[in-house]
């Protein structure tokens, strides 16, 4: 059975996100190492969709189910705000952020550095992105 | 939710972090960075002891400042991460161009050794 979270669209809600997901974690024994990675991951795209896809509106809905399977978690975000593809977002190259003082532009890649899989689709105006982690379920 | 606290000591700057620094607050840690680097203080220590989550946002707080610290011959270091914080420090490599000391005795050491 999937878990399954309705994530306010805005961003200093994030928290209330990353609790659920920190929870649902911890109960299939996931390490804190691990969990904090995961969420940080889930973290980056939900305030992408937030920031971005829905340029500061607080009423469009997000949301996010987690599916746990034999060797690894899957989460699915589903948003209906402008569609940002992930995967074949070129990302920028760390060392120019970091010469022109950039504040931003480390979020996505921290996602394909965590997620071990990552899919989106998108049709009409809905957006369907998923992130799948390999993970070791403690005993 | 991210509190910072200033605290000057006699030759350096203690900024106590604490709290998340996600996408909503770690404005609060730039503003504290960048008031320290507008007064012109040569050693700026930040203490993240009590540090629980950092997002990109805060690490890109971070990143901002790598180049002005360097081009200032600025030191400022970051000590007390936890194991997990640390680590979100190290996907990009960020651990690697940063300061960053275990606690405040190691921190305090390395501003000696200057």
């Amino acid at each position: 059975m999937p878990y399954s979270f309705n994530i306010p669209s805005s961003k200093n809600q994030l928290r209330l996100m990353r609790k659920y997901v920190s929870e649902v974690l911890a109960d299939h024994h996931v390490s804190e190492i691990e969990t904090n990675m995961i969420v940080l991951a889930v973290d980056e795209v939900c305030a992408n969709i937030i920031i971005h896809g829905h340029a500061g509106k607080d009423i469009e809905k997000v949301s996010l189910s987690i599916d746990f399977q034999t060797e690894g978690v899957q989460f699915e975000i589903i948003d209906y705000g402008h569609a940002f593809d992930i995967v074949n977002y070129e990302e920028p190259i760390l060392g120019e952020l970091i010469r022109n003082k950039n504040k931003g532009g480390i979020g996505i890649m921290l996602v394909k550095k965590i997620m071990d899989n990552i899919e989106f689709k998108s049709s009409e105006n809905k957006n369907i992105l998923r992130l799948y982690k390999k993970v070791t379920f403690e005993d | 939710m991210l509190t910072i606290d200033k605290q000057k000591e006699n030759h350096y700057l203690l900024i106590h972090v604490s709290g998340e620094a996600d996408a909503s607050s770690s404005i609060k840690l730039d503003n504290a960075i960048r008031d320290a680097m507008d007064e012109g203080v040569p050693q700026i220590l930040v203490d993240c002891t009590n540090l629980n989550y950092i997002s990109s946002a805060g690490l890109g707080v971070f990143m901002s400042y790598i180049e002005e610290i360097n081009q200032k011959s600025i030191s400022f270091i970051i000590f007390g991460l936890s194991e997990k914080v640390l680590k979100v420090f190290g996907i990009l490599g960020l651990d690697q161009l940063l300061t960053i000391k275990k606690d405040k005795e190691e921190a305090l050491n390395s501003l000696d050794a200057v």
